[in-house]
């Protein structure tokens, strides 16, 4: 183990490179043997599976989304299920205008809810939905602009800490609000479903699953690889200090609000685009997805992964989505009871989260310190045999 | 001595009676009358009514009453006029209408209905309604009264015109004359109609407004009119001016019970958020085991409903605060000075408690039942009336809210209270026990939550997600009201109640209730500190 991390070339990986290696060794590997081995074979992954996996891969995004602002700009987020929701109302549109006039009332133009309210023609932010550059032109300036707008307004005004948190959770909330409401242009309560297509391919073929499962894959890698540029150029640098002293960077001479609005609306972005591929790989949206309860959820995500290390929030969204599929699946009932128990025992007992439950093993293991060769003859023993 | 008075009462009243008669002389005539009921034929029956009624007894009540609801019958042997219901072994219970004696049950086949249609029924309900306006408590001679401006009648306003000059009530003379007044509208002439029209300016009944309008209408467009019209419309329009006025009253009274409710669920937090500042995202919760409170003593004690809101309220007070110290001293007390890490936990807690009430209680919603006493409303004028429910709901907030000013300002846990929320280390170096306050006082913002939740639970369903349904809202009132201040509390929750009600009229209650929601996130935005910031050095 101690040979393995110390070799040079592990050294010299950093976690980008680590990470994105894992995410393609694992996308290589699924979509091996989901093409390759036949059904009922040990190895076969199923396109259940595959759809589930790229579920989890948009829920990692989103919880990268949420660990940049709150990880490395202080910035807790409870509404960063607004902004992914936004990105998947703009893929639901543009699904929706796919059907064409094979939904129930055969209207080649509007879509069913739509007819079903007596609709004559589409209202005038549905313009260009079914053109797929504008929705991926909306995906990217839904989320960021109405990031901008709050952000510009909060941070501003220097509003921050908790006032924040409950500030945006009244956002995602009013928004839960307006888009239950029929008149509003987003299908109300059923919010947007029955798609067919997309791009021209079916929905329901395995094949365009497992496309959708690799554009997810890739879309984390690139979202993974900007987090990992910002946060370590110069600009990650002033975020950081933000985060741990405003005051101070305000007094040296920079504008912190510029720079919170900045990292706020490019978290909004990612948010976003986990959104829209969520969408065409679980079939609906609606208006639940703007529940604080989801944005909270995403919060613990970060949390138990660990905050303030990118990869942390990657394990994190994927653990926790993982234990949730299979302890709804086995007892629904102690799912709510489990989720609970995790925010309080991580608050409480790993305020890092998992990533800092490594750092401090892997320290143990190597510990960095000079003078650690004299404290733990036990360690001392096994550095020794590993040599 | 009361009996005779009264009907003696009625005999000087009542219309026909012009001549004093003795009692048994009308008996005897009522007897006389009774016994043709079963002999006379249906097109005979109106005069017959007429004459009963006229006879102004106390019997009366009880031989048209059945008469109407074809309860009457008369036995086939004797001919006796009796009023029958049917009892559970199919037999039917027969009582004596002239002596009120109760007879021996007997079967169908011995009895015969007194014959009536739905001609002789509309009369004798207006004879009933009449009977009442000269009943000797004036809250059934007003309701009488009421009855008859709804749907006027010819008997009716001859009654009326007699037996307002006798009339000792003023609530009731000034709706007889109400009554009059239209008549003379209806059926006058052009001065008659000109003075009634006056005389009917400020009226708030629905029914004179009505009448008034439709007399605009019915007038003939000529010169000689034009002084009426011009008087019919001036009442009209002072009549629509009260309507507005009162109905911004009632606007701002739902605002203000609005406010109420959000008064108390923020109030608790008021206390864990603005004197401790402790983000308690369980504090819903709190509310919810304080309506479920509720639900368990209304099961334990079926028979108590009427005080089992007052029962409630001390118990859920220490249910929910009880829970709140546990919460305190196991969780929120390591995570002192980390209030986004708070905000998680007690997010957790939260997740737990729901979970909690779901296995134990079901997920569904569980019914409350209402007290008597909440129940009705208080009419003030026939264009306002205020529901019992909402006027408690509102001095229930009030007195919690006022108690724990008091607690917080004069009693000595006051004081600790304060002390260390504006200096730990100085109230510790002066003997307070900082942790046994922080316990305290968060028990009592979660106790004064549960509180909340028995007033909520006379309001919307009991489930599991009452809590949730209110903990932004709460949260968004002591912010906007300023940290740390009470008073600013109130003068949020208030504001924030009226706004959402005026609103709600033009734009449905989701949007305003958006409206509301996306006005507090810009206010807060230009005053980060709320309303009422905190001044001096505690203020950071």
């Amino acid at each position: 183990m101690k040979h393995l991390l110390n070799s040079p070339m592990v050294k010299k990986m950093s976690s980008l490179h680590f990470v994105i290696a894992i995410l393609f060794i694992s996308t290589f590997y699924v979509t091996l043997c989901n093409l390759v081995f036949p059904e009922g074979s040990l190895l076969h992954v199923s396109d259940y599976t595959v759809s589930l996996l790229g579920k989890y891969l948009c829920y990692a995004l989103l919880a990268l989304a949420v660990d940049l602002v709150w990880g490395y700009c202080g910035i807790l987020s409870l509404g960063h299920g607004a902004f992914f929701a936004l990105g998947g109302y703009a893929m639901g549109m543009y699904l929706m205008r796919q059907i064409g006039d094979r939904g129930v009332y055969g209207n080649p133009e509007l879509p069913d809810f739509m007819v079903f309210l007596n609709w004559t023609e589409l209202p005038w932010y549905w313009a260009g939905s079914d053109n797929a550059f504008v929705m991926i032109l909306l995906v990217f300036a839904g989320p960021g602009l109405l990031a901008y707008i709050f952000g510009s307004l909060a941070f501003r005004s220097r509003v921050s800490g908790v006032y924040l948190s409950i500030m945006t959770q009244a956002m995602t909330y009013a928004l839960l609000l307006s888009f239950f409401r029929n008149e509003m242009g987003f299908g109300g309560n059923n919010g947007l479903t029955d798609f067919k297509e997309i791009f021209g391919f079916s929905l329901q073929s395995p094949n365009t699953k497992l496309a959708l499962f690799i554009a997810t894959a890739v879309a984390l890698a690139i979202g993974y690889a900007i987090s990992h540029f910002i946060v370590n150029s110069k600009m990650g640098r002033v975020v950081t200090a933000i985060r741990d002293a405003e005051d101070r960077v305000r007094f040296v001479g920079y504008k912190p609000q510029h720079y919170k609005v900045w990292i706020f609306v490019v978290s909004a972005m990612l948010a976003g685009v986990a959104g829209a591929l969520y969408v065409p790989q679980v079939g609906i949206i609606n208006p639940g997805e703007f529940s604080p309860l989801n944005s909270i959820e995403i919060v613990i995500w970060v949390a138990i992964g660990g905050r303030g290390t990118l990869y942390g929030a990657l394990v994190g969204a994927v653990v926790v989505s993982y234990a949730k599929t299979r302890f709804t699946a086995i007892m629904p009932e102690a799912w709510l009871f489990g989720l609970g128990g995790l925010f309080v025992l991580v608050t409480l007992l790993l305020p890092k989260g998992l990533a800092g439950l490594v750092s401090n093993l892997m320290d143990k293991v190597d510990p960095p310190s000079k003078a650690k060769q004299s404290e733990d003859p036990a360690l001392q023993a096994t550095t020794a045999e590993n040599k | 001595m009361l009996r005779l008075f009264s009907l003696l009462f009625f005999c000087v009243i009542s219309f026909n009676a012009s001549a004093a008669v003795s009692e048994t002389q009308d008996n005897s005539a009522l007897v006389a009358l009774v016994e043709q009921l079963p002999s006379t034929k249906l097109n005979k029956m109106a005069p017959l009514i007429k004459a009963i009624a006229a006879t102004s007894t106390p019997q009366v009540q009880d031989i048209l009453q059945p008469l109407m609801t074809g309860d009457l019958y008369y036995l086939k042997s004797n001919k006796q006029v009796v009023a029958a219901h049917k009892n559970e072994q199919n037999q039917y219970q027969l009582t004596d209408v002239l002596t009120a004696e109760v007879l021996p049950a007997v079967a169908k086949s011995a009895i015969k209905k007194v014959r009536t249609n739905n001609r002789l029924r509309g009369q004798i309900r207006d004879l009933l309604a009449n009977l009442d306006l000269t009943h000797q408590d004036k809250t059934v001679r007003l309701e009488a009264v009421k009855q008859l401006l709804q749907n006027p009648n010819q008997t009716g306003i001859t009654s009326v015109t007699n037996l307002i000059k006798g009339e000792q009530d003023e609530q009731v003379r000034e709706l007889m004359l109400v009554i009059l007044l239209i008549d003379q509208l209806d059926t006058g002439s052009t001065a008659e109609k000109l003075s009634a029209a006056q005389q009917l300016s400020g009226r708030l009944e629905s029914k004179v407004k009505n009448e008034l309008v439709k007399q605009l209408d019915l007038l003939p467009e000529q010169p000689e009119n034009e002084e009426l019209r011009a008087v019919l419309s001036q009442s009209i329009d002072d009549i629509e001016q009260q309507a507005t006025v009162y109905g911004l009253v009632e606007n701002l009274f739902f605002g203000l019970s609005l406010g109420s409710v959000l008064l108390l669920a923020a109030i608790g937090l008021a206390i864990t958020f603005g004197v401790m500042g402790v983000i308690n995202m369980a504090h819903g919760e709190m509310m919810m085991l304080g309506a479920y409170t509720t639900y368990v003593i209304q099961q334990m004690f079926p028979n108590l409903i009427e005080y089992s809101l007052l029962m409630a309220v001390p118990a859920a007070f220490l249910v929910s605060g009880f829970v709140g110290v546990l919460i305190e001293r196991g969780v929120i007390r390591f995570l002192k000075g980390r209030p986004l890490e708070t905000l998680l936990a007690t997010f957790g807690i939260s997740l737990i408690l729901q979970q909690l009430v779901r296995s134990v209680f079901s997920p569904l919603n569980r019914q409350v039942q209402a007290p008597q006493w909440m129940t009705g409303s208080l009419e003030i004028n026939p264009m306002l009336s205020l529901t019992y429910n909402r006027l408690y709901i509102i001095l229930f907030a009030l007195m919690v809210f006022f108690s724990l000013l008091m607690i917080l300002k004069k009693s000595s846990l006051g004081l600790h209270v304060r002390a260390v929320s504006q200096n730990r280390d100085m109230a510790r170096a002066l003997s307070i026990k900082s942790s046994w306050v922080d316990a305290i006082t968060f028990g009592l913002g979660s106790g004064i939550a549960g509180i909340a939740g028995v007033a909520l639970s006379q309001l919307t369903n009991v489930g599991p997600n009452l809590g949730q349904a209110y903990i932004i809202d709460s949260f968004l009132v002591v912010v906007f009201g300023g940290v740390g201040n009470l008073w600013g509390t109130l003068v949020a929750a208030m504001t924030m109640g009226t706004f959402n009600k005026f609103l709600e009229p033009s734009m449905g209650p989701v949007l305003s209730n958006i409206i509301v929601l996306v006005g507090l996130v810009l206010f807060i935005q230009k005053r980060p500190k709320g309303l009422f910031p905190q001044k001096g050095r505690s203020a950071d």
